[in-house]
């Protein structure tokens, strides 16, 4: 863990602008309208290992991967990988190759039109890595190692099922040779049978090929089996980052526990969960001070005014957690023994 | 008891340029007054066509090949269209992962249940409409005195699907298909939907039979659980025997790909290969290529449901006249 | 499934192969529309006479009626008009200049629309804002009201030698010109959609250029509603020609098409000598109707939506 961060991201912000086109804005007499998608997270992330972020739908995860790989520029705050700022490290090719993304859905992020061999290459091609015969033998050496048939290159993505096509992203996402993978949900459009293929090539090929992931789920089961540390994401902000295993026997903010909670699970203990009440507010207008105040059991007025920083948690301080609740011992201190659910296979 | 629901040898095909797919192919079961039938499989296993075919509403040009479906002990698979109309929301109620599809973007929601309520139930405006707040308080909604005379729009997700949930039990069906409710949801808002429904199932007494991918909502919501693998049932049981001593070696599969919340494991149990599309099932049972129980007799003939003890399974393995093997080896494997 | 390798037989496996042969009338315009191109191309081989070869002309020969009636004459099939020519071999040539104008019209219209559309929808913000809109103004006007406008500019800017030797392409001009916002339109529509999957986000992350991504990633997804247009503008294009010619400022007089045999035998239609106006009237149709209903059947074969 001493070595330096493949990635370090600082008090990162994201808005956009949602506002309705001008003309209606002036008729209907209403302002412009900020989507605050990302509001200030930092977190760095160690060669090799794997970061974690979850949250449910609109809480700015995906957004954060787009942001991390220059698909989108912050509006505030810096990403710098390996300690160079990201706009000037993909200014270069050689930096630009060494990142890549795979993406959540295996129907749309192959070129329909495109032979699958085309699709591997595109990256070679674009990075002048090989030519030839040398680029040929390279496809087939990748449609291998992601437990594709050389011969799968002729084809076109349409006749593969979802687990196939996903494999055909990794495989060009690792024609470049990079160091460090985006996974934006690269499973959460699979079946459980083919999500357990696709995690288990993923886990095999950061051992092989020594790479850093940042991994992007609403998964928490699927969080735990791949990563070293995860944050969790509300409203565009991180409200706790701890080590995998740290978050899942001693989760310590109110909304990662209210979400581990609600995760149906296999024990069928028939208990009566109490299920986290309201709905995740717009992200056009959030809720002042903490984000999770209106929801969250143990709000009090300081929770509704200012806002929490993320700081290490009384009593697990490897836990970070943005919690006034948690920084004032208001929380119950550190769970003795969260009941998580467990799984068939544990039987 | 009698049950309210049988399916009986449901066969659905699809005319294509390629000739005829066979989407659901031997398909039966039963669901008894109360109960929560859970039917889980992966995409293109068939799941959602069997609630389909049930409330009359495949998608053309599939149509029921052969079989039957009786309600109360009367076939339905053969109504007319018209006649099906009437059965749909009086007596089955339906509620499908998209509540943007089943509200009318037009009219309020409680517009929307007391016609419902109306029709069904023939009482007269004031009533319907004391009803319909009923249901909106009941599945949920606050202030729904109010929120009664909203458009679907002016709800959140999670809240429209409460009021899809209550447009389903308005007229108060005997059963509901219930197709991946929660699918849309996330996790928290999902939880609360669940919980919803099985108290609701539980309290009226309503026959639901729950389609899903989820496991785990299945394991938290249904009584019994049929498993499904291109569009033939491969095992159905008890849904705690099913989840914790599957006996078919696609739900053994399956139960063991699913990543454990409780802890961090080194590899995955993982099912190679992926299910066959429905041009190219393979002759004898459909999950032969990717068994590690495979033997002669499953390249062949296509095994019928077998008594397991607890489950059925559609598995030469528990065939006497089959070479015996247990499939508790590869469990942990 | 049995995989079919040559571009022939992927062809002959395709689903829009198979929609074809499943419908009859699209074989039957297919058909038509075949022999009304190899008519109109190979007129020059296949037409019994040379209509503009002034020594073949003799006046004796005017006005003959169609083979078939009393007086008629078998070396003029359709009937003769009033300087003698042959109007089967005058239709010929005559589609062939259609022809000619409408493929040349629809393909400026293409280029220039997909272009247009693609630029509009990939950039977005104030380009997308500023071409739509031009798009749009010209929307209002309608498109043979252009094509007047281009043509009588032209006529009046240009010596009238150097109109004539021209006059062709300002005809194409004028057409494709009032046609590009359609092609434009759906194109933009379709590259909002595709510039934001995945496949083009992959491309963006290695740093492909823009051009690039809208060349090879972006424009093979937005063509099939281009075919479907181009073969609807096609027949478009040959009626707006048509017209165009009929009112005598369209193609020269030394090139007739369609339009202007129609123009041409209008003024004999009511002394009897229907069949100068009716027969290149009816090709007309003919041509028109048998592309449109190919045009047709691509658009539901091709909209994947109503499969």
């Amino acid at each position: 863990m001493a070595e330096s961060p493949v990635l370090e991201v600082e008090d990162l912000v994201r808005y956009f602008d949602v506002s309705r086109p001008w003309l209606q804005r002036v008729l209907a007499g209403e302002g412009r309208r900020t989507l605050k998608a990302v509001d200030g997270i930092s977190f760095s992330i160690p060669k090799g290992t794997t970061l974690s972020l979850v949250g449910e739908s609109g809480c700015g995860k995906s957004t954060v991967a787009r942001l991390v790989v220059g698909l989108y520029r912050p509006t505030r705050g810096r990403v710098m990988f390996e300690g160079v700022e990201l706009e000037r490290a993909r200014a270069v090719a050689e930096q630009r190759r060494r990142m890549q993304m795979i993406f959540q859905d295996p129907y749309a992020s192959l070129n329909p039109r495109w032979r699958v061999k085309d699709i591997v290459a595109e990256p070679i091609r674009a990075f002048g890595l090989t030519t030839g015969a040398q680029q040929q033998d390279r496809v087939a050496q990748l449609l291998t190692q992601v437990g594709l048939s050389p011969l799968d290159g002729e084809k076109f993505p349409h006749e593969f099922s979802g687990g196939q096509r996903q494999r055909i992203s990794i495989a060009r996402a690792l024609s470049s040779n990079p160091d460090f993978l985006v996974c934006d949900e690269p499973t959460s459009a699979l079946d459980v049978s083919v999500q357990a293929q696709i995690l288990n090539l993923m886990k095999d090929l950061q051992v092989r090929l020594g790479l850093t992931y940042l991994f992007i789920s609403h998964n928490l089961a699927v969080v735990r089996q791949v990563s070293d540390r995860i944050g969790v994401m509300y409203l565009g902000r991180l409200v706790e980052l701890a080590p995998a295993e740290t978050l899942f026997t001693a989760p310590r903010h109110p909304y990662t526990r209210a979400l581990m909670e609600a995760i149906p699970d296999l024990e069928m203990t028939g208990r009566q969960r109490i299920p986290v009440g309201g709905e995740v507010p717009s992200p056009i207008s959030p809720p002042s001070g903490c984000p999770f105040h209106p929801r969250c059991p143990l709000a009090n007025d300081r929770c509704k005014a200012e806002r929490p920083g993320l700081i290490p948690a009384r009593g697990t301080e490897q836990s970070l957690t943005a919690c006034h609740a948690v920084e004032e011992g208001r929380d119950g201190g550190v769970p003795a023994a969260q009941r998580i659910g467990t799984t068939a296979t544990a039987l | 008891m009698e049950p309210l629901l049988e399916v009986r040898d449901l066969r659905v095909e699809f005319p294509t340029r390629r000739g005829i797919l066979t989407a659901l192919d031997g398909v039966s079961f039963s669901i008894a007054p109360g109960e929560v039938l859970g039917v889980v499989g992966e995409s293109g296993a068939g799941k959602s066509m069997t609630g389909a075919a049930i409330i009359g509403l495949l998608e053309p040009p599939g149509r029921i090949a052969g079989g039957q479906i009786l309600l109360n002990g009367k076939r339905i698979d053969n109504l007319r269209y018209d006649q099906m109309r009437r059965i749909r929301g009086r007596e089955i109620g339906a509620i499908f992962q998209d509540p943007l599809t089943t509200l009318n973007p037009l009219y309020t929601v409680g517009h929307q249940l007391m016609e419902t309520i109306q029709t069904h139930l023939g009482l007269d405006g004031a009533e319907a409409r004391r009803r319909a707040i009923g249901w909106l308080e009941m599945v949920g909604i606050p202030a729904a005195a109010q929120r009664v005379d909203s458009y679907p729009h002016e709800f959140s997700g999670g809240m429209r699907q409460r009021v899809v949930i209550a447009l389903a039990l308005c007229a108060e069906p005997k059963l509901i298909v219930a197709d991946e409710p929660t699918t849309a949801l996330d996790v928290s808002i999902q939880a609360q939907v669940i919980a919803l429904l099985k108290g609701l199932a539980r309290d009226k007494g309503t026959s639901m039979m729950l389609v899903t991918h989820d496991m785990g909502v299945i394991a938290e919501t249904a009584d019994r659980v049929a498993v499904m693998y291109a569009g033939r049932i491969a095992e159905i049981g008890p849904v705690r025997e099913v989840v914790k001593h599957p006996k078919h070696p696609y739900s053994v599969g399956l139960m063991a790909s699913i990543p454990p919340l409780d802890r961090k494991v080194d590899h995955l149990a993982q099912i190679d290969g992926s299910m066959p599309r429905l041009s190219a099932i393979p002759r004898g049972c459909a999950f032969n290529p990717r068994c590690p129980e495979v033997f002669a007799r499953c390249l062949v003939e296509r095994p019928v449901l077998l008594e397991t003890g607890a489950t059925r399974a559609a598995c030469w393995l528990y065939d006497e006249a089959s070479e015996k093997r247990a499939p508790e080896a590869m469990r942990h494997g | 499934m049995a995989a079919t390798s040559s571009a022939l037989g992927r062809m002959l496996d395709s689903d829009l192969w198979w929609s074809f042969k499943r419908s009859p009338i699209t074989v039957a315009s297919a058909v038509v529309a075949l022999i009304c191109v190899l008519g109109a191309v190979l007129a020059p081989l296949l037409a019994p006479h040379d209509p503009f070869d002034v020594a073949t002309l003799n006046l004796i020969d005017a006005f003959k009626p169609p083979a078939w009636a009393a007086e008629g004459d078998a070396t003029y099939p359709l009937g003769s008009d009033d300087q003698g020519r042959d109007v089967l071999s005058a239709i010929m040539y005559g589609a062939r200049v259609s022809l000619l104008v409408g493929v040349c019209a629809v393909a400026f219209s293409l280029v220039v629309g997909v272009a247009v559309g693609l630029l509009a929808g990939y950039a977005g913000g104030a380009v997308d804002g500023l071409l739509m809109r031009i798009a749009d103004i010209q929307l209002t006007f309608p498109s043979i009201l252009i094509a007047l406008l281009v043509d009588g500019v032209a006529r009046a800017a240009l010596p009238p030698a150097v109109h004539d030797r021209i006059a062709l392409f300002v005809v194409i001009f004028a057409i494709g010109i009032s046609a590009w916002p359609q092609f434009a339109r759906t194109v933009r529509g379709s590259t909002l959609v595709e510039r934001n999957k995945e496949y083009v986000l992959a491309a963006r992350v290695i740093g492909i250029s823009q051009l690039r991504i809208m060349l090879t990633h972006v424009l093979p997804n937005v063509l099939g509603p281009v075919l479907v247009i181009a073969t609807l503008g096609l027949s478009n294009a040959i009626i707006s020609e048509a017209t165009l010619s009929y009112l005598g400022v369209g193609v020269p007089q030394t090139q007739p098409s369609l339009g202007t045999l129609i123009r041409i035998g209008n003024d004999f239609l009511f002394s009897g000598e229907w069949w100068i106006a009716i027969f290149p009237g009816i090709a007309l149709i003919v041509m028109v109707l048998s592309v449109n209903l190919l045009g047709d059947w691509l658009r539901d074969a091709l909209n994947p939506r109503l499969r």
